[in-house]
């Protein structure tokens, strides 16, 4: 651990072709849903703000590709990259953002609390930083079942000042808890900068406050992300205790669909463009797998994507009488 | 006078009060270069530096604390909670540091929380909550809750005045509405309601946004030969009895709404007032309307059917006559 910053891709495992063209699919898909997201947002068609992951695909979908389906994982307010890395049904999370009774939550949760508990997604959070103490409950049961599943926590550069991180990942620290911290680091919070918000610039310095390895990475390679993150995950689930990975990446539209603009530099953005993970990802599946696999990936992930939208939009929104639930949950 | 939303007249409090005031300092997530999500700040930051408006860190519970100290120690501080949903992680420095400390010890502790709340807007469960009833339980704790333009700005400049801790709510479908809003210096007392509008039949007792709800109700219910009276609290700590008391003993009737949760909300302080000092008065038990005792849903329909409005208000009263609509 340490060391995967500073190795030239070259020296890398060489890359699994399908491996890599799954993970593009899926980056693919994230994108063209939270691209159509803006726009039915701009037409009125949504409720609420949607928050987009443009060009930090690949932190979600290569965070969870090594992952099993009874790990956990928790999200943020940004999660649409980890549900679908995660195995969601992109129908049932477009219906949940859409409201309609077929989503994931029936459309009580909406756009920012999605989850599927048999997928070990428990779940979106719009609460900054509440997902990585969840987290860490979840490797808490993790670590007393035995049977070697790992909890992993998604969170961004500016829930990582929340107080809850760090008493989060001391206990981690301390009773070396089977938990991966992935922190997205896309340089803002809200609107104001990381300079404005952590006296360090980079934040995984801290891990060796906690006792745990910490790793800093490229957040737009995919592929970095996967192994980096998979060694870890296999640190957790042989007991050796908690990482913590820091992706540094970026946001290249707003914060949400309701963002006014203007505090993100134009040169700061045009200098991340060319560094999209899916054009790099691009780019390297041309040479392993050539174009016709390359399109045909694309071409799936995009009609998964619309006909999921499609379905959605026609759904049914709930009935009003199921607003009035009996104030305790019987059972599920 | 001027006409201006509501979001301006709380801009113009803030600077007219920095501007008289150096010890008046604002903190809060965004609220520098950006403005405030709901841009309440905007331009602030320019005019009075970013030493006197100052991005924090998204560290809810440490930014509460450190307004309880710098208060204590000459600072004036409003600091902007984006969301009323987190309440909650300010609630340990209000309960056992900003209500706690100026009762022992000779400090005082004037800081202002500024946050917004309620739902209507699909913001789902984590970012639609009225918590009007979980500050208002705090002892040492003001609670104001304009719904005009006017009240504000003048609440907002008393409350920024004030030698006690003030949480001041805000609503969210509230910051595009506009009125007439005084000029100059306007300060509106806390503590003392509005008589929004009078009448003879029942009294409709509001706070914040429901304040319009009622007035809607009133408006139908007059069309069904019902006079209702309608009076905006205004402050929910200190509360305005009187007004209350005198208005329900001229009616006979009420019915509180608070868009809180009906168990254990703020309701049920204002009608166990009522039954406690005007019980021989009342010709039906106190009615109150909230929001259903359940997280607040996302999609359309779920969120209508749980937040009270003018429709269910006006069931309410009817209901207490034995009628129904
Ligand atoms: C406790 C809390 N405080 C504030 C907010 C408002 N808010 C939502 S997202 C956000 C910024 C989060 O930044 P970061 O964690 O870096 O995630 P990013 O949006 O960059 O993905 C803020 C301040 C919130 N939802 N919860």
């Amino acid at each position: 651990m340490g060391e995967a910053a500073s190795l030239p891709a070259g020296l890398r495992n060489a890359p699994d072709p399908e491996l890599l063209l799954d993970m593009f699919g899926k980056m693919v898909l994230v994108r063209r849903m939270e691209e159509r997201l803006g726009e039915l947002h701009k037409q009125g068609r949504t409720r609420g703000p949607i928050h987009r992951c443009d060009g930090q695909e690949a932190v979600g979908i290569g965070g969870t590709a090594p992952l099993r389906a009874t790990d956990t994982v928790t999200s943020t307010h940004r999660g649409h990259a980890h549900y679908v890395g995660k195995g969601l049904d992109p129908h049932r999370i477009v219906a949940e953002i859409f409201g309609r009774a077929t989503g994931y939550s029936r459309g009580k949760a909406g756009h920012m609390l999605i989850a599927d508990v048999e997928q070990g997604m428990v779940g979106g959070n719009a609460i900054v930083g509440a997902g990585i103490p969840l987290a860490l409950g979840q490797a808490l049961a993790h670590q007393l079942h035995g049977c070697g599943e790992v909890a992993v926590t998604f969170f961004g550069d500016g829930a990582a000042q929340a107080g809850i991180c760090h008493e989060a990942m001391n206990m981690a620290g301390l009773w070396k808890l089977p938990i991966v911290f992935i922190c997205e680091h896309n340089e803002y919070g809200l609107t104001a900068h990381a300079r404005y918000q952590s006296a360090v610039e980079d934040l995984v310095v801290r891990a060796a406050g906690y006792n745990m390895p910490g790793v800093k990475i490229d957040g737009n390679d995919v592929l970095q992300v996967y192994d980096t993150v998979s060694e870890a995950v296999e640190r957790a689930r042989a007991g050796e205790g908690p990482t913590f990975i820091e992706a540094k990446t970026y946001r290249l539209v707003g914060f949400s669909t309701s963002d006014m603009g203007g505090y993100q530099p134009q040169d700061e953005i045009d200098a991340w463009r060319p560094r999209d993970p899916i054009l790099r990802t691009r780019k390297l599946l041309l040479d392993l797998t050539g174009e016709a696999r390359v399109r045909q990936a694309e071409e799936e992930a995009v009609a998964a994507c619309d006909s999921a939208f499609e379905q959605a939009l026609s759904d049914p929104l709930p009935d009003a009488a199921e607003a009035d639930v009996p104030e305790f949950v019987e059972t599920h | 006078m001027a006409r201006m939303r509501y979001a301006e007249a709380l801009r113009e409090a803030l600077r007219s009060e920095m501007l008289r005031d150096q010890s008046v300092v604002l903190y809060g997530e965004d609220i520098g270069i950006y403005g405030g999500v709901f841009k309440v700040t905007r331009d602030l930051q320019a005019e009075f530096g970013d030493l006197r408006v100052r991005d924090t860190p998204i560290s809810e519970q440490a930014m509460t604390y450190m307004c309880v100290g710098a208060a204590m120690s000459g600072l004036k501080p409003v600091l902007e909670i984006m969301y009323a949903d987190f309440l909650p992680l300010t609630l340990d420095a209000l309960i056992n540091q900003a209500s706690v400390l100026p009762y022992l010890w000779p400090v005082q502790v004037p800081m202002v929380i500024r946050t917004q709340g309620g739902g209507g807007s699909g913001a789902g469960a984590q970012h639609s909550k009225s918590l009007d009833a979980l500050v208002a339980h705090i002892p040492g704790i003001k609670v104001v809750s304009p719904v005009t333009p006017a009240d504000a700005k003048g609440l907002l400049t008393a409350a920024i005045r004030d030698p006690n801790p003030v949480v001041f709510l805000e609503h969210k479908l509230l910051y595009n509405s506009a009125g007439e809003v005084p000029d100059g210096d306007h300060v509106v007392e806390i503590g003392k309601a509005r008589m929004v509008r009078e009448g003879s039949d029942v009294t409709l007792i509001a706070n914040s946004k429901m304040v319009l709800e009622a007035e809607k109700a009133a408006e139908a219910l007059a069309g069904r030969g019902i006079s209702a009276e309608v009076i905006d609290l205004r402050s929910l700590r200190p509360l305005d009895t009187e007004t209350i008391i005198a208005s329900v003993k001229k009616t006979t009737r009420a019915v509180v709404v608070n868009e809180g949760w009906r168990f254990g909300g703020f309701g049920a302080e204002v009608a166990a007032t009522i039954s406690e000092q005007a019980f021989e008065y009342l010709d039906a038990p106190v009615c109150r309307i909230g929001t259903f005792d359940t997280p607040i849903p996302y999609s359309q329909p779920l969120e209508t059917a749980v937040l009270p409005d003018a429709e269910k208000i006006v069931a309410g009263v009817l209901a207490m006559d034995g009628r129904t609509g």
